[in-house]
C-alpha cells in the first residue's frame, strides 16, 4: 500500500474584516491506497475547509500554506497547495481526485435530468464510457437517468452523485459529509459504497460529524478540534480507547453511550487560545496546557518520526499533555 | 393534546400522507420514526399549522384548527413551535442572532433583551455570538439560536424535525438535554422526529413508526424502545 495523499503542515486562514480566521492549523496526515481515513469533528471545526483546500475550491480571501502531495501515478507526484489552477482543473479535479458532495439532491442541477448531467461530466473528462454504463455500475437503472433531481429518492441522488464523482476513475475520493440528511439504511448503503471504493484500491478521505458512519467504513480515524488534529490512529482503536479528552467526550456523547455533552463550546477560530485549544473545556487541563502539545505516540516520539512508515498500521497518536492513556499506565 | 386524525396530504397526484393519525401528549416525548421520504416532515408541518391537509382534522387542546399558516389564530399558532433539520434556510440571513431569537417576542409585541439573553444562556450561546449574523456562526451555533427562538414564547408543543441530524454527538446531546429540561419544567408535549432509533430510544417515552405509502400504518413499539435502552445502558 502506498501513500496516495500526504498532507504536511497544512494551514488555512481566511481574512475577514477586522480578523483572521484560523480554520485549519498545521494538519498532517496521509491517506493510503485501499484505505479509508475518516476525519471527524463538530461542525465548524475546519474539516470541510481542509477538503476544499486540497481541491483548490476555497474563496479568494483564503490563504493556504503547507504541502499536500498527491501520487499521480507513474512515479509522478503533484503538490496540490502550490498547483496552478490549470493543473487543478485539468488533471486533479474529477480525474485524480473525485468529490462526493454534501447532500447530493441539492448538488445536482434541478432543471436537467440525471442523464444530461452525467453525460456532461463524461464529455468534460473525455471518458470513453457512456452514461448508462457508468450509471449501471452504480446501481442505477437506465430509466432512472431520465429523471430530474426532484424525482430521485435520496438514495438514487446519492448514486448519481457517486457516479459523477467516479466518472474520471479517480485514485482518491473525497467524501464531504456524504450522509447529511440520509436515514440510517441510506447511510449504511453510502458507507458500503465507500468501502467498495477502497476494495477497488482507491483511497478514500471521509469528512463527517457522524461517528457511527465513520465507524462502519474507516480504517483510520483522525479527530479534529478547532482546526487542529488532536488524535489519529486505527479507527477501531481510537473509538474503543480514545486518548484525547475531546475525542473521549465526543465518543461518550453518542446516544448509545453516555449521551452527555462536553461542557462549554468550541473557541472562536478568530481568537484561538495559546496552547491547547480544548483547555477551557477540559477537566484535565493544567498549566502545562498553555504550551501547544505536539502529535505524539505514547512513548513520546513525534509523528514525523514515522511518516515514511510504509505498510505498517497507522500509529495511534495524540496531541495532549494529559492523555487518557498516560493516566491508565 | 395536539392531535392529527385521518390526515391526508397530496403534492399533485402523489399522496405524501394518507389517513394518518397521531397524538402529541403534554408532558411526554413522542418519537416519530420512519424511512426517508415517508412523510414525517409533512406531518410535522401539518401539526405546526403550517400546511393545510387535504383531508382530516387537527385539534389543539380540544380546539379544531380551521385556518392555517398566517391565517391561523395567533393564540393557536404560538402554542406550537417547529424546529427544522437545517437551521440555515430557517433564519433570515440579514439578522444578527439576538434578533433571530427575539423575532417571536417582537412579533408578539413584547420585545425583551433580557429574555433573549436568558434564552441564549439556556441554549449555550455566549454573548459575543448574539451580535453575529448567521453566516458568521457554525451550524451547531445556529441551531442553538433556532432552538432558543422556538422556546421564546414557551410553546405548549415543540416539534423537533430531525433537529440534530446535522450536528455532532456532543451538540446533539446538549440540545436534546435542553429540550428535555424545558419539557419537564413546563409540561410541554414534544414530537421528536428522527430516523435514528438509538436517539429516540434515549429521548422518547414512546415511538410511533410511519411506514411508506401506500400502506401507511403506525406501529407503536414500547418493546423496541426497551431493546434500544437495554443496549444503551
Amino acid at each position: 500500500m502506498s501513500d496516495l495523499l500526504t498532507v504536511d503542515g497544512l494551514s488555512v486562514t481566511f481574512r475577514v474584516p477586522g480578523a483572521t480566521v484560523r480554520a485549519v492549523s498545521g494538519a498532517a496526515f496521509r491517506v493510503r491506497a485501499g484505505r479509508c481515513l475518516a476525519l471527524v469533528g463538530e461542525s465548524g471545526c475546519g474539516k470541510s475547509v481542509l477538503a476544499h483546500a486540497l481541491l483548490g475550491l476555497l474563496p479568494g480571501n483564503a490563504t493556504v500554506t503547507g504541502q499536500a502531495w498527491l501520487d499521480a501515478g507513474g512515479g509522478e507526484r503533484i503538490e496540490l497547495v502550490g498547483a496552478s489552477r490549470k493543473v487543478l482543473a485539468r488533471r486533479v479535479r474529477g480525474r485524480l481526485v473525485g468529490l462526493i458532495p454534501q447532500s447530493p439532491a441539492t448538488y445536482l442541477t434541478p432543471v436537467r435530468t440525471a442523464r444530461a448531467q452525467l453525460e456532461e461530466t463524461l464529455r468534460e473528462l473525455g471518458a470513453p464510457q457512456g452514461a448508462a454504463e457508468l450509471a449501471g455500475r452504480h446501481g442505477l437503472r437506465p430509466a432512472d437517468l431520465d429523471k430530474y433531481p426532484h424525482e430521485l429518492s435520496g438514495g438514487m441522488a446519492q448514486r448519481v452523485a457517486n457516479a459523477m464523482a467516479l466518472a474520471g476513475d479517480p485514485r482518491l475520493v473525497l467524501a464531504d459529509e456524504p450522509t447529511t440528511g440520509l436515514d440510517r439504511p441510506l447511510v449504511d448503503r453510502a458507507m458500503a459504497a465507500l468501502r467498495e471504493l477502497c476494495a477497488e484500491g482507491r483511497a478514500v478521505l471521509l469528512i463527517t460529524h457522524d461517528l457511527r458512519a465513520a465507524e462502519r467504513v474507516a480504517d483510520d480515524l483522525a479527530v479534529m478540534y478547532a482546526g487542529r488534529l488532536v488524535e489519529a490512529g486505527p479507527a477501531a482503536e481510537v473509538l474503543a480507547r480514545p486518548r484525547h479528552p475531546y475525542a473521549a467526550g465526543l465518543i461518550a456523547a453518542q446516544p448509545d453511550r453516555h449521551f452527555v455533552p462536553i461542557p462549554g463550546m468550541p473557541p472562536e477560530l478568530t481568537a484561538l487560545p495559546d496552547g491547547c485549544a480544548f483547555r477551557p473545556r477540559c477537566g484535565r487541563a493544567s498549566e502545562a496546557c498553555a504550551v501547544l502539545p505536539a502529535m505524539a505516540a505514547p512513548d513520546g516520539r513525534t509523528r514525523d518520526g514515522h511518516a515514511a512508515g510504509g505498510d505498517a498500521a497507522e500509529e495511534h497518536t495524540v496531541a495532549c499533555h494529559h492523555s487518557l492513556e498516560e493516566s491508565r499506565a | 393534546m395536539l392531535e392529527a386524525s385521518g390526515v391526508t396530504v397530496r403534492y399533485g397526484r402523489r399522496a405524501a400522507l394518507e389517513d394518518v393519525s397521531l397524538r402529541v401528549v403534554p408532558g411526554t416525548v413522542t418519537g416519530l420514526a420512519g424511512p426517508s421520504g415517508c412523510g414525517k416532515s409533512t406531518l410535522a408541518r401539518v401539526l405546526a399549522l403550517m400546511l393545510r391537509p387535504d383531508a382530516g382534522t387537527v385539534t389543539l387542546d380540544g380546539v379544531p384548527v380551521l385556518r392555517w399558516r398566517q391565517r391561523a389564530p395567533r393564540e393557536l399558532r404560538v402554542r406550537v413551535a417547529l424546529l427544522y433539520q437545517q437551521p440555515r434556510p430557517a433564519v433570515d440571513p440579514r439578522l444578527p442572532l439576538a434578533e433571530v431569537i427575539g423575532e417571536p417576542l417582537a412579533a408578539a409585541g413584547r420585545p425583551g433583551p433580557d429574555r433573549v439573553r436568558e434564552l441564549a444562556e439556556l441554549t449555550g450561546l455566549t454573548g459575543d455570538l448574539l451580535g453575529r449574523r448567521p453566516h458568521e456562526v457554525s451550524d451547531g451555533q445556529l441551531q442553538r439560536a433556532c432552538l432558543a427562538r422556538a422556546l421564546a414564547l414557551e410553546p405548549r408543543y415543540l416539534i423537533c424535525d430531525e433537529m440534530t441530524t446535522m450536528l455532532d454527538a456532543s451538540t446533539q446531546a446538549h440540545l436534546v438535554g435542553v429540550v428535555r429540561d424545558y419539557q419537564r419544567r413546563t409540561g410541554a408535549g414534544v414530537l421528536a422526529i428522527s430516523h435514528d432509533m438509538t436517539l429516540l430510544g434515549r429521548w422518547a417515552d414512546r415511538v410511533v413508526h410511519l411506514g411508506e405509502p401506500p400502506f401507511r400504518t403506525f406501529a407503536e413499539s414500547a418493546h423496541q424502545i426497551r431493546q434500544v435502552r437495554d443496549l444503551g445502558e
